[in-house]
């Protein structure tokens, strides 16, 4: 269960107060009626599935009810950064939960 | 036989005080301290279970997880049964009664051998596979004889009268395993202030300290243990769990730890305590100290009850007084086996033989067998147990320097046990949980964890370091490192030096599969997985038929899919696999663990949350008068909502039909409570209802109301309701009962990610506000006599009008909307003013035949108009023209609202979708099944073609015929038109399409 670090509430929640909302910075069009069906299509069902960092959003659905962003990876679910929505992702900003260990010791 | 003639002295048993338990059927005796494994073998019951395909009589084998045999059915009544329980965890109290899992009718006259003897041909490997696919109907069956017959055990038949609680936690530190590692990673993190959790699976902790005669310090093992343990208690930041078992290890450091409060008390336990614990664990760090697991060989009939793990023989004999047999053969292919047969000679017991696979073994461990006289075969093997139901001899003979060649003549050597030590499996489980791929370490011919993105920490055997001296000084800096990373370091960092006094252990050899002189093939069988009976047979018969990788291998022969999870059998069917293939064990593959590393029962799975706080339950203000009332409820959602309210005798078509008349001919009510209700206001609250609805708001004065539809972006409904606008920045929405807190998250994520800019606001109100709906013709006379301060005159207060006023004393908005087609008030007034509003209501109702209706009367009266219900006459595919809504859709708005481009997709604007329509039986007496497909040839062979299904079917005593809604390929242009809807019968019904409006198609019974 992952361990979310909301950036309205600034602290880590569990993974239930959340609703994943699939690929952030998914633009509507501005002018949708002058958008061809392909263009509309790809606004409403073409995402990326990568393998690795992915840009989310995320809503904190039982707790401050703010839509945010997320950078997870993929494969090991780390979490890089969460940022507000109209931010930009500061992956130096130390938000980051999961960090790459190393069987230390 | 008594339990005396097996002990011996010593141990960690309570002889101070017996206790009795049966085990199938008979009586026997033990002592606290014991596990039921342990009170077997001094009893000498030698079967424990027969083997799941071959029904072979089994024994105990290891002492801990890794047993394969001695799985149990525990419990004496039918509330308490416990399944899949290993004899070898389960600790021993006064009263325990338990049966074989396996076996039946029972393990010492099992019907089942006789399949046994004849299964070697009737159950290949694969047999699922190439026995049930087809035909696949009869799975089903075959599953009930093959779980009757090879025993899985049974589930409990009756509630479990046991508690079963959840607890959360968050902590510095979790330490897994408290060993030696673990013991010392604790003290280390402990005395830096960190909040410590250490947790063990057995019933106290110490590991393999327990048993073993090495000394830290000057102390004997279980002395330093019982030190350490009195440090760590001392700590109020420590706490030390033993009977909990990590079960599963999570993302992002979240960590299970099930704990057996008092199963080991049971019918002892204190009133009202609880059996069983499941803690969630979020972790800032995990510390891995999981030891491993000793791996049994692979030799012929090495199931034989008597052949036991060697670390598990000294366990019984050191710390439980039990000599689980009189004369030993070991057999070995490391160092650290011959310590059994240290400990049984020093029991007092016979050693037959040390039967070492090696060339050449340790100096320590060759120097203490010879100091007892102990006889040391070298680079020889035991190839094959001779015994059914216990080991009676074994046949020993000198193999090829690698193992893998018998070389000389076999000799039979007379005992009664085989211990067997094929080298250490580190417990990897947990680590694999989170996705780290094990890495194979060629060095101690082991898998060890892989690199994990968790805070993860490893100390002793789990990483592969065998040595008691290396655990516990890596234990130490693991400690001081967890601790380190969650910030607290202590002033005396400097990691303790532990004085270790043991064996020094020279290297092992990559040993798994002892040959026999006939081939693998035609040998007695050479168990790998004992609890699935997989053989090293079955495993080269696998790669023989072309499954090259050990996932296709473990999912044909079904290793490791046992309750065990191939805890000892998987890295011996790697290995043989490998061989088979002439590939290394890490070309092979890996093996992946995952949750749970041993069974959860159910009711610790489950906790609290049975019952009445199984699901929270939702109760509308006016929940206590449905109950006086003896409502039927139904759920939507989590609500509770009176489905119909009967009289006495009443069935519901009966109750629902005079519901309905009642409403049509007088005055009914509803509580539409339950309806999602937000506030919405800001200078651009009217700009964006005309953006998230397809109509037009621009207008809508105060004082009015307005029905609206809601579609996504593809132009599909997905929520409608009626919004009041109660000043020019402040409305009042209604959605569906279901949908409310789906509409809301989706005007919020419109608002807070598409248009920021704009100023509103949204309120969840719906548990602020009780609706009740007045329906009827006598509903104005009723409203006028309870309500103040409004003009209820036709004129004064029209269809779509709200008004503010009060209602039996009580502030109230009442809207004129109509959801059945009469004339209707739906009064909304305050939660905690709803029951007195609505007893004052009923106060005055008999005058009026007021009369309560549910749910099936409102969906019926609604039917009766072709009101839509979202959810049950759409599905996320159908847009307002389909649903014959186009008057709901406004193509005027300046903005492109949600759902007009999806709407205007070619896709979308094609003149055969399939559209909403009324259907009239032409029997009409006939009610159509609700999600029936229509087509138009019913003599049409199979596949028909489907035209769309039924989305609401009623009776409806208004009309005095059934009526339905439903879909149906370009319905709208086909009016008059018969279709067929075929039924499992073979016969057909046919139905008329019409309008969905069957009653009052002009409106006249609302507009009065
Ligand atoms: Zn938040």
């Amino acid at each position: 269960m992952l361990y979310i670090h909301c950036p309205y509430c600034e602290e880590h929640r569990s993974e239930e107060e959340f609703h994943y909302k699939g690929q952030a910075h998914i633009a509507r069009p501005d002018d949708p009626d002058n958008c061809t069906d392909v263009e509309w299509a790809d606004f409403i069902y073409r995402r990326d599935n990568p393998r690795g960092e992915h840009k989310e959003q995320w809503y904190h659905t039982v707790g401050c009810r703010k839509f945010f962003n997320a950078i997870r990876d993929t494969q090991s679910y780390e979490i890089k950064t969460t940022y507000k929505v109209g931010e930009q992702p500061d992956m130096a900003a130390g938000i980051v939960t999961g960090q790459q260990g190393s069987n230390a010791s | 036989m008594s339990q005396t003639n097996l002990r011996i002295s010593g141990g960690r048993i309570r002889r101070d005080r017996p206790i009795a338990f049966t085990f199938n059927g008979h009586r026997y005796a033990g002592y606290e301290g014991d596990t039921l494994a342990s009170a077997l073998l001094a009893n000498g019951v030698d079967v424990v279970g027969r083997s799941f395909k071959y029904s072979r009589p089994r024994g105990v084998m290891g002492m801990g997880a890794e047993e394969s045999n001695a799985i149990v059915q525990l419990g004496a009544t039918d509330a308490t049964e416990v399944p899949n329980v290993r004899a070898t965890q389960q600790a021993l109290y006064d009263g325990l009664v338990a049966r074989s899992t396996n076996g039946w009718p029972n393990v010492n006259f099992d019907l089942m051998g006789l399949v046994g003897a004849l299964a070697h041909r009737l159950m290949p490997p694969g047999f699922y596979y190439k026995t049930f696919m087809r035909p696949a109907f009869l799975w089903q069956s075959y599953e009930t004889l093959i779980r009757k017959a090879a025993g899985m055990g049974s589930s409990p038949v009756a509630p479990d009268v046991d508690r079963y609680d959840h607890m959360n936690h968050s902590v510095d530190v979790v330490i897994v395993g408290a060993g030696p590692a673990g013991l010392a990673a604790a003290l280390a993190a402990g005395k830096t202030g960190a909040t410590v959790i250490l947790v063990d699976e057995q019933e106290e902790v110490g590991g393999q300290l327990l048993h073993r005669q090495a000394k830290i310090d000057g102390m004997l093992g279980a002395d330093w243990v019982e030190q350490a343990l009195s440090i760590l208690l001392s700590l109020p930041n420590v706490t030390v769990m033993a009977r909990t078992t990590a079960t599963g290890y999570h993302d992002h450091n979240f960590i299970t730890l099930h704990e057996r409060v008092s199963d080991h008390l049971a019918d002892q336990a204190p009133e009202q305590s609880v059996r069983q614990r499941m803690h969630r664990v979020r972790a800032q760090s995990v510390l891995l100290a999981t030891g491993a697991i000793e791996r049994p060989l692979v030799l012929a009939n090495n199931d034989v009850p008597g052949c036991m793990l060697a670390s598990a023989v000294s366990a019984y004999i050191k710390r439980y007084a039990v000599m689980p047999g009189k004369d030993l053969v070991l057999m070995t292919a490391q160092d650290d086996g011959y310590r059994a047969a240290i400990d049984w000679h020093d029991a007092g017991h016979k050693v037959v033989a040390i039967i070492d696979a090696r060339v050449t073994a340790g100096d320590d461990c060759t120097q203490a067998a010879r100091s007892r006289g102990i006889a040391i075969f070298p680079q020889s093997g035991v190839i094959e147990v001779i015994g059914t139901t216990r080991v009676k001899a074994v046949k020993v003979a000198a193999l090829s320097p690698n193992g893998e060649q018998v070389v000389g003549n076999p000799q039979t050597l007379i005992c009664d046990t085989l211990a067997m030590s094929g080298g250490w499996s580190p417990a990897i489980h947990l680590s694999c949980h989170t996705g780290a791929k094990p890495e194979w370490r060629e060095d101690i011919a082991a898998f060890v964890p892989g690199l994990t993105v968790q805070k993860q920490w490893l100390a002793g055997s789990v990483k592969g370091d065998f040595r008691l001296a290396d655990c516990l000084s890596a234990g130490s800096e693991a400690g001081t490192a967890t601790a380190a990373f969650c910030g607290f370091t202590s002033a005396d960092a400097v990691a303790h030096q532990w004085q270790v006094d043991d064996w020094d252990d020279g290297p092992a050899m990559a040993y798994f599969h002892v040959p026999h002189t006939k081939a693998t093939s035609r040998a007695p069988k050479q168990f790998v997985d004992f609890q699935t009976d997989v053989t090293a047979a079955g495993i080269e018969m696998a790669t023989r038929e072309g499954y090259e990788s050990i996932e296709h291998v473990k999912r044909y022969t079904a290793m490791g899919f046992g309750t065990d999870q191939g805890k000892t059998g998987n890295i011996n069917g790697m290995a043989i696999t490998a061989r088979a293939l002439g590939k290394t064990i890490p070309e092979t593959g890996t093996t992946i663990f995952r949750p749970n590393y041993t069974p959860v029962t159910f009711g610790a799975v489950v906790g609290r949350h049975s019952g009445q706080l199984f699901d929270p339950e939702r109760y509308t203000a006016l929940h206590r008068w449905h109950l006086a009332r003896e409502a039927v409820f139904e759920d939507v959602g989590l609500w509770k909502r009176p489905r119909y309210f009967p009289l006495a005798g009443e069935t519901m078509d009966e109750a629902v039909a005079r519901e309905c008349l009642a409403t049509r001919n007088g005055v009914g009510i509803l509580d539409a409570s339950t309806l999602g209700k937000i506030d919405i206001q800001g200078n651009d609250a009217r700009e964006f209802l005309g953006r998230v609805y397809t109509n037009a708001w621009a207008k809508l004065a105060v004082g009015k109301c307005r029905y609206g539809l809601m579609c996504g972006e593809d132009g599909m409904v997905f929520d409608d309701g009626v919004t009041a606008c109660l000043a020019d920045n402040h409305f009042a929405m209604t959605t569906t009962t279901g949908g409310a807190a789906r509409v809301l998250e989706w005007l919020e994520h419109y608002h807070q990610t598409e248009w920021p800019d704009m100023e509103v606001y949204f309120t969840s109100v719906t548990d602020h506000w009780a609706t009740i709906t007045l329906s009827g013709p006598q509903s104005r006379a009723l409203l006028a006599e309870v309500s103040d301060g409004i003009d209820l005159s036709g004129d004064a207060f029209k269809y779509l009008d709200w008004r503010q006023g009060s209602v039996a004393g009580v502030p109230a908005r009442v809207f004129r909307i109509s959801f059945t087609g009469e004339l209707s008030f739906e009064i909304n007034v305050q939660a905690h003013y709803a029951m007195h509003v609505w007893e004052a209501i009923f106060a005055l109702g008999d005058r009026f035949g007021l009369t309560p209706y549910g749910t099936e009367s409102m969906h019926v009266l609604r039917a009766e108009k072709g009101f839509i219900i979202t959810g049950q006459d759409t599905d996320g595919s159908v847009t307002p023209f389909d649903l014959g809504m186009g008057w709901c859709v406004s193509d005027a708005k300046p903005f492109s609202y949600i759902g007009k481009r999806g709407m205007a997709r070619q896709d979308c604007i094609r003149t055969d979708r399939k559209q909403l329509v009324g259907l009239l039986t032409v029997d009409p007496n006939q009610v159509l099944q609700e999600g029936a497909q229509a087509v138009d040839d019913p003599e049409q062979t199979i596949p028909m073609t489907q035209l769309g299904h039924v989305t609401s079917s009623y009776f409806s005593h208004c009309l005095q015929r059934s009526i339905a809604m439903g879909f149906i390929r370009n319905g709208h242009a086909r009016m008059g038109d018969i279709v067929y809807y075929p039924n499992l019968d073979g016969t057909a019904t046919a139905a008329e399409i019409c309008s969905p409006v069957f009653l009052d198609p002009e409106g006249a019974r609302q507009h009065v």
